[in-house]
């Protein structure tokens, strides 16, 4: 029973990809209920699906479609409003029938699962709901005239729109009750591209048009007569682009029959376009034709995207494009090694064989690389349904808007961002967007949207999932973060905003105060990070409370040829890929020996003013732990985890296509290689995990390792090394004031210091600077002043400055690392320890506040626009103090 | 009474035997690659046929002194949980036929390192076949 065997598989990979397009439409014809094409695509779906199981003995297949084309058939003549109770319906009709053909895929027969509820329940909602009867009494009065004089025009054509499919046929159309419609031939001179297969001809048809499709189908029929050995099979669906003739009818109610004879025209050798010939009979306006014509090119773009089966595409087993894809990976490595070996050799046609060899391997590898690439769309296409589901279980009202959904990307990544994106999207609708009355309350419109944006950048693909719900509160993150220990409060003082909304991928971490079972059962968006860093891919979120959430995830197109740059270390070469390569730098000589700098023992460069931290590859590796006295240093800048740093290498050799071969199970688990890859002359290198690299060092957190680690960490973050503080005497106690809190030092003469009420104030720079004594603020006590001037940090932000009153400035220092302690006293963020000497570190915010209690309101209703009257001095920062 | 073939090599002075269904291969010294902070044994990565194949050298893991200079090792290659396996050995020697009643349990003379890794021992015509356990032996995440 090969050949029947041949047909069920035919018959499932027609379904299964024809249920794909059902959810879509499913969900589509809920927006637009009067969307007639949809649901003509849908009944013929579901109608295809009943016939061949009929004809395939499927009989629970047979009655549950059955019971859904009833429904459709009635909702399709107009006699039945679409509403959700129905979607739902329809949409577990559909799920009923995908598990019966999975059941069909694993075992050969149906599931065993009763589904006459379901069926029953199908059939209940065929039934006019009183109030949806009134509103689509007009519609079906409509409809049934039209019936009525289509049939009487046509008498002998039965139902013509939906394909007949084998010995069922003619049970099925009356079983449906679907109302005959005119025959409509299915070809005409502007759209030549042949669709027999969908021709619904009708077998007594008596109009030569009619006949010209029948001679089509039957052709088709004896072709799969003739291979399948068996009667008809299905036919194949539809595409799902409308006929011209079919929308000039439905927009601008043209008679059927006038459509009919246009076509028998064309067919008898009028080689006009069908929309001229109706213009010419004056039974259409242009303007009707060209609109029409419009619609019917949004359809086919529609169709294109959705993937529907056209006469140039083929299905391919993936199993060969893998075996393709791996030979060329292999093609790859052999045209390196050819190319490298010609390059050394004086042989002028080997070398331009090689060329030649090397730009037909990278058109080839380009080539197969092509057909692995799907739209992201095959699995964007779930999201309607889901969103649906999702938003209804939830209460919300959700808008999902796709933008990008033709960009590309290569299949097995395709799968591996499959659930991330799910869950994405179920956490998106479950926690950010509100619920209708909370959005109207906030002022936004009840119906939130949910935007997923696809494009190429860079040589990789990003993809954002944005919505206008509430966002995320970075005060709620925190509080979760202490409750689950994830973080100290100190820490979390440290950090910015946008890092706090972060701690989110952090493993544990769940913000759903309570767990519904649509997101929030403890494996949350820290899940959503690792898939999509296996695949070489980074997450990051950004939130504006009140107004929404953007998660952004950058993935590589492919995964299994990659560019990298090739370098040396310790006498072994290892590539990097060069997606994580931001730049390269070589220092010589003495740029080499003053490039390198070193903060509290770390060793950091100065790149174009923004310190970035060292690291030596052969230290990372633990080669050796020899400090370096080298001539040059060859710097790669690299990106990891949204931070960059240096990764110290001895040579740099060559940029390459590389092929990525697996490690062994034994290597796997040392974690600082991608894999390995080999080299054009036979060598193997292993390939760097950059992000594993940069944990090693200590140069990022480690979000998903101990959280001992991650304190010591944010203790000292290394990244951007401590902040190198100011030192001051104030009495007998040491202050550290951060630099970046330092606008200025002055040394301002007492005999200037004029009093407005109980405040000191100097004339400064032609404005008023208000002084505060920090002797007096912390201490409490009055201190006399010893001379005749006094020194003074002042600190600018927009147009207004504050100054501040020390003893003695005593230097400039970076604190100890992991030396910072808690304090609670007035003015005093914390202790450090700063040249051996505890430190007290002056909390600005305060001693700001207590000099002018206006100075952070007056400077944010200035605005960020506004330019500082003192920009041009901004480089003169830290003027020295005389002593 | 059960017949055996294993395929034999020597590692210092002693005669290792691997079941002969477990060989892929055998080849001459490849150049190796090292592996940085890679376990005690991976000797290094070679290119077998543009497969990259991870090399353990079977004296680091018996805990025997390292090999001469500018002797080069042989590579037996072993599938383990089918993924091949590179073996650094000495020398490669003949396939030996034997039957179970040679079988011994691990020779009490066998102590330390070496004694995780074997399994058991044949007793040859003056000499002992010491049965390498493949599957510890390559794994280089066991101590031994």
């Amino acid at each position: 029973m090969d050949e029947f065997d041949e047909i069920v598989r035919e018959f499932l990979v027609e379904s299964y990809e024809n249920l794909d397009q059902l959810d879509r439409d499913l969900v589509a014809l809920e927006q637009e209920p009067d969307a007639h094409p949809l649901l003509q695509s849908i009944f013929r779906t579901i109608h295809t699906i009943k016939g061949t199981s009929g004809f395939l003995a499927f009989g629970k297949l047979e009655v549950l479609t059955h019971a859904g084309e009833g429904l459709l058939a009635r909702l399709r003549d107009g006699g039945l409003r679409l509403t959700q109770e129905r979607t739902t319906g329809l949409l577990e009709l559909v799920d009923a029938v995908r598990s019966i053909l999975a059941s069909i895929e694993a075992t050969g027969t149906e599931n065993d699962r009763d589904y006459s509820d379901l069926v029953a329940r199908l059939t209940v909602l065929q039934a006019p709901a009183p109030e949806t009867e009134l509103a689509s009494a007009s519609a079906a009065t409509r409809g049934r005239s039209t019936k009525a004089r289509a049939q009487a025009d046509a008498p002998s054509t039965p139902a013509a729109s939906t394909p007949t499919s084998g010995p069922d046929a003619a049970d099925a159309t009356g079983a449906a009750s679907s109302p005959a419609k005119p025959a409509r031939p299915r070809r005409r001179a502007t759209d030549r591209q042949a669709q027999p297969t969908t021709s619904p001809a009708p077998e007594a048809s008596d109009q030569p048009a009619g006949q010209v499709a029948k001679h089509d189908i039957k052709a088709a029929r004896a072709a799969r007569k003739a291979s399948a050995g068996a009667p008809a099979v299905p036919a194949s669906p539809p595409a799902n682009v409308p006929l011209l003739g079919e929308l000039l009818q439905q927009q601008a109610d043209i008679n059927p029959e006038d459509v009919a004879v246009a076509m028998l025209e064309q067919q008898l050798g009028d080689e006009r376009p069908l929309g001229e010939i109706l213009v010419d009979h004056g039974q259409a306006t242009p303007e009707q034709v060209r609109e029409a014509l419009a619609l019917q090119a949004a359809a086919q773009a529609d169709a294109r995207v959705g993937g529907s089966v056209s006469d140039s595409t083929l299905r391919v087993d993936v199993n060969l494009l893998d075996t393709l894809m791996r030979l060329v990976g292999e093609l790859v490595l052999t045209r390196n090694q050819i190319v490298a070996t010609a390059a050394a050799r004086a042989d002028t046609g080997m070398q331009r064989s090689s060329q030649r060899l090397n730009l037909l391997v990278s058109e080839l590898q380009a080539g197969v690389m092509k057909t692995r690439m799907q739209p992201i769309d095959t699995v964007w296409n779930k999201l309607p349904r889901l969103v649906r589901d999702v938003s209804v279980a939830c209460g919300r009202e959700v808008r999902l808007v796709l933008e990008g959904r033709d960009t590309e990307l290569d299949k097995t990544i395709l799968e591996a961002i499959k659930d991330p994106l799910t869950h994405v999207v179920r956490n998106a609708i479950d926690h950010g967007i509100e619920s209708p009355e909370a959005r109207v309350a906030a002022g936004k419109p009840a119906e939130g949207t949910l935007t997923m944006r696809a494009f190429h950048e860079g040589g990789q693909v990003n993809i954002e999932i944005s919505d206008d719900g509430a966002g995320i509160d970075p005060a709620r993150i925190a509080t979760k973060a202490i409750e689950r220990g994830l973080a100290t409060v100190e820490q979390l003082r440290a950090m910015p905003p946008r890092e706090i909304v972060n701690l989110i991928f952090v493993p544990g971490f769940s913000t759903a105060t309570k767990v519904t079972n649509v997101s929030g059962r403890g494996v949350g968006m820290d899940v959503v990070r690792t898939n999509v860093e296996k695949i070489g891919g980074t997450v990051d979120i950004s939130s504006e409370p009140g107004l929404g959430t953007t998660l952004k995830i950058k993935i590589p197109l492919t995964l299994a040829i990659i560019p990298a740059l090739t370098v040396e270390c310790a006498g072994e070469r290892y590539a990097v890929p060069q997606v994580s390569l931001d730049e390269l730098l070589c220092l010589e000589g003495e740029q080499a020996r003053a490039g390198v700098e070193y903060l509290s023992g770390a060793p950091v460069f100065r790149l174009r003013g923004t310190l970035i931290p060292l690291v030596w590859l052969d230290h990372v590796l633990d080669l050796t732990d020899a400090p370096h006295v080298d001539e040059s240093v060859y710097i790669l800048v690299l990106q990891a985890d949204g931070r960059r740093f240096g990764l110290v290498v001895d040579r740099v050799l060559n940029t390459e296509e590389i092929v990525v071969k697996p490690l062994s199970r034994q290597l796997k688990g040392i974690g600082t290689y991608a894999g390995a890859t080999i080299l054009g002359d036979g060598r193997v290198a292993l390939i760097l995990d950059v992000r594993a690299l940069a944990r090693r060092a200590h140069v990022v957190r480690e979000s998903d390792s101990a959280m001992e680690h991650e304190r010591q960490l944010v203790v000292a973050p290394v990244v951007e090394g401590p902040e190198p503080l100011l030192v001051v005497a104030v009495g007998d106690r040491r202050l550290g004031v951060p630099l970046s809190m330092v606008t200025r030092l002055e040394e301002i003469s007492l005999d200037r210091v004029e009093h407005v009420g109980q405040r000191e104030v100097v004339q400064y720079r032609g404005q008023l600077l208000p002084l505060g004594r920090l002797a007096t603020m912390l201490g409490g006590q009055e201190v006399a002043d010893t001379g005749s001037q006094l020194k003074v940090i002042v600190y600018t932000q927009g147009r207004r400055s504050v100054g501040l009153v020390v003893d003695a400035v005593v230097d400039i220092a970076t604190e100890a690392p992991a030396s910072r302690g808690d304090v609670e006293a007035f003015g005093v963020s914390g202790v450090v320890v700063v040249q051996d000497l505890v430190t007290e570190l002056l909390d600005m915010e305060q001693a700001i506040m207590a000099t002018d209690p206006r100075f952070f309101d007056a400077v944010a209703a200035a605005g960020a626009a506004d330019v500082s009257p003192y920009e041009d001095y901004a480089e003169d920062t830290y003027v020295g103090l005389g002593s | 009474m059960e017949m055996r073939q294993f395929a034999t090599f020597t590692i210092d002075a002693l005669l290792f035997g691997v079941e002969v269904h477990k060989v892929q291969e055998v080849i001459r010294y490849q150049e190796m690659t090292a592996v940085p902070l890679a376990g005690h044994g991976a000797a290094g990565l070679i290119n077998l046929r543009g497969e990259v194949v991870t090399a353990v050298d079977l004296r680091t893991r018996l805990g025997l002194p390292p090999r001469a200079a500018g002797v080069l090792p042989m590579n037996v290659v072993v599938r383990v949980d089918d993924e091949p396996v590179s073996l650094l050995v000495d020398a490669i020697g003949d396939v030996a036929h034997v039957s179970s009643e040679q079988f011994e349990e691990p020779p009490e003379t066998m102590t330390g390192r070496g004694a995780t890794l074997v399994s058991g021992a044949y007793k040859l015509e003056g000499k002992l076949l010491l049965v390498l356990d493949v599957a510890r032996a390559a794994d280089i995440g066991i101590a031994v």
